[in-house]
């Protein structure tokens, strides 16, 4: 069967902030650049970010790009590579002016300057008090971030390819990135695009989890393709969590609900965080409240025929001061719960909301991989950046507004490098004979298959089984059985079956590729999250507690390392955390505590 | 409308940025687009086009609908949200 094939100089998979940041470089540098992304770009995931951008800009007060790195170390729990980190911070101004210059419209300070306000965790002088660092756009930062982008990329002529779905990346036989198959949803077509250099920049994956404030785009499709082209992922159990999503649909239900009075009740109505916290109660910190809520479920006091969820409570507040502090709240119960908050409690749980790990990369966003020994080989021709890549900056645990950071710094330096590489003036290696071979045999089994399993049903499964054993709070029990679970459901996953064989937008099949990549994804975190015995950042195990040996429940002494999931054979393997920064002194390990 | 429209409309429905968005379009399609007049359906289908934070304000009542001809949908869309 003949397959069309494209050449391009580069393609970029995803059209979010990352990708369109990669792929200015690319175009203004006169390389011939495709971007393909499932959605049109200004629909990617990156429009839900609001919080904004960190960089030391100073222009409210005193900053140092040295503070945002000695956050951002802090914030990872020491598990970020200070190199990266380092590269980070100190490109965080350059990127945010560009932007500006591309068009961004920042709020503005009175002196014509952009406006910064504070944010969880970044501080001035190594820790000392808070500091205005984020810079934002009211409440759409990545929406207007990715309109002034495409924008960009448009003048520079990128071409883009909207609603196509990249299906393998391929590789020859010394392992170099050649390019990737996608296919065309208005046509079924499936085509080969041939490129002298690969970036994967398709964001996250938090679609696993059952309750998830990620956008059902967010199937970690870069993750899923990597993994099975044999690249290793990286940190994969580390995911951050916000403690109340409504239970069920993952939509976020603001902190602003607890600071305006909202309790939260298991299901004896008791106010059971007066037994975690007694002091700071419903206000406590987003992980203490998460641990509580996720410890009452595993305990049995949940509610629900399930008893998989808890309340949040505001029916003792004025509806007058409910409609007027916590404006659209009223309406996201109604609409993802069934239930008026000013009559009844909204059910919530724990919802994933970022994931840390990823593809593995060095701050110059070219992908590294275990070869012949050597922990961080580069894979020619393949480079990622954004919430599918692992840096890693964010280690253990993410700051708010490092992640618009992330992506316009490595997008752009993934950008960067490979125009680097291609200036070197090679022609395009030879496509390998079975290019495409992997991509039809998966279409083929899906238009063939007759009793296999539902995606729906799988998709469920999966989801369930991240919730109960790699939730927010872990237990070593409930890991070692959610391993086991997994496994069992990427049987199915492997066998999957879809009733429309249709070839023109078929929703169906699209779905099914897209569980064939969040398995990859579901299973890599599962057995990352078992092994890791040991408390840091988000991942947070019961049998791994806070003591005066490990405070926080952390062990530097055996566990300071990441984490390399290698799919091919699900085992694991470890490399050292950099902690030589580029130009600073290494920033000492400590407890974290704020 | 024919079968690859409505298989377009409802790609475009289920993978928006806003995850308020898939959740309550992928609702309204699987619960109320099959009973719409043609005439309706292709309104939905152009609404849905609009950007992901005004769509949702809109649906959910914090912004009001400026365009007269989408009235009866945003109407349909918003009782969908207090049934």
């Amino acid at each position: 069967m003949s397959i069309p094939v494209l050449k391009f100089d580069a393609v970029i998979v995803g059209a979010g902030g990352a990708g369109l940041r990669s792929a200015i470089q690319l175009s203004e540098a006169g390389q011939k650049t495709a971007v393909l992304s499932k959605v049109f770009p200004t629909r990617s995931h990156t429009v839900a970010a609001q919080g904004g951008v960190a960089a030391s800009l100073g222009n409210s007060e005193e900053d140092h790009w040295h503070w945002h790195m000695y956050d951002t170390v802090k914030g990872s729990d020491w598990l970020g590579d200070q190199d990266a980190i380092e590269f980070m911070c100190r490109k965080a101004n350059e990127v945010v002016v560009e932007l500006e210059h591309y068009g961004m419209p920042f709020d503005r300070l009175d002196n014509g300057k952009i406006y910064q306000r504070p944010f969880g965790g970044h501080m001035s002088n190594f820790g000392e008090k808070p500091v205005r660092r984020s810079c934002a756009a009211a409440d759409r930062t990545g929406h207007a971030m990715l309109h002034a982008m495409y924008q960009r990329n448009v003048k520079a002529n990128t071409q883009f390819f909207v609603e196509w779905m990249a299906l393998d990346l391929i590789r020859d036989s010394e392992g170099a990135v050649v390019g990737v198959t996608a296919m065309e949803m208005e046509t079924g077509q499936v085509v080969i695009f041939h490129a002298k250099a690969v970036i994967f920049a398709t964001g996250g994956s938090g679609r696993i989890y059952y309750s998830s404030t990620n956008a059902f785009i967010n199937t970690g499709d870069g993750l899923g393709m990597a993994a099975r082209a044999g690249i290793p992922l990286e940190d994969m159990e580390f995911w951050q969590f916000h403690p109340t999503g409504v239970a069920g649909a993952g939509v976020l239900i603001t902190e602003g609900v607890r600071g305006e009075g909202g309790i939260l009740r298991n299901a004896s109505k008791e106010r059971f965080m007066e037994r975690y916290a007694p002091n700071a109660k419903d206000l406590a910190s987003r992980d203490v409240v998460s641990r509580a809520m996720a410890t009452e479920i595993k305990e049995g006091r949940g509610c629900g025929p399930n008893k998989d969820y808890v309340l949040l409570d505001i029916t003792h507040l004025d509806p007058a001061t409910i409609m007027k502090r916590l404006p659209g709240i009223r309406e996201i119960g109604i609409q993802f719960a069934g239930v008026d908050c000013i009559k009844e409690p909204l059910p919530v749980v724990p919802t994933c909301h970022y994931q840390m790990g990823g593809i593995p990369t060095n701050y110059s966003g070219r992908v590294v991989a275990p070869k012949n020994g050597e922990l961080r080989a580069e894979v020619p021709g393949f480079y990622a950046a954004g919430e599918c890549a692992c840096a890693s900056v964010h280690g253990a645990n993410r700051l708010g507004t490092n992640s618009l950071l992330d992506l316009l710094v490595f997008g752009k330096s993934a950008g960067d490098s490979a125009v680097e590489d291609l200036k070197l003036g090679k022609a395009h290696r030879e496509l390998p004979a079975d290019a495409a071979a992997q991509s039809l045999a998966r279409i083929d089994a899906l238009n063939t298959r007759r009793g296999g399993a539902s995606v729906n049903e799988t998709r469920l499964a999966m989801q369930r089984t991240m919730q109960d054993h790699a939730g927010v709070f872990r237990f070593g029990d409930m890991l070692k059985q959610g391993v086991e679970k997994i496994l069992e459901v990427e049987k199915a996953a492997r066998q999957l079956e879809i009733g429309d064989k249709s070839l023109v937008w078929n929703t169906a099949r699209v779905e099914a590729l897209e569980m064939e990549n969040l398995i990859e994804v579901a299973k890599a975190t599962m057995i990352s999250a078992e092994a890791r015995k040991e408390s840091r950042g988000a991942h947070v195990r019961d049998d791994a507690p806070d003591t005066p040996e490990h405070p926080n429940g952390r062990d530097d002494e055996n566990w300071l390392k990441h984490t390399l999931f290698s799919p091919v054979d699900n085992t694991i393997t470890y490399k050292p955390v950099n902690m030589t920064p580029l130009s600073v002194e290494t920033i000492a390990l400590k407890t974290r505590s704020y | 409308m024919t079968h690859d429209e409505i298989g377009k409309l409802r790609w475009r429905c289920v993978r928006r940025a806003l995850l308020e968005l898939d959740i309550s379009l992928s609702r309204f399609l699987d619960e109320r687009f099959s009973g719409l007049t043609d005439k309706d359906q292709r309104l939905f289908a152009e609404l849905v086009e609009m950007e992901d934070h005004d769509l949702w304000y809109l649906i959910s009542g914090q912004a009001e609908c400026k365009e007269i001809r989408f009235e009866p949908i945003v109407a349909m869309l918003r009782k969908g949200t207090v049934s």
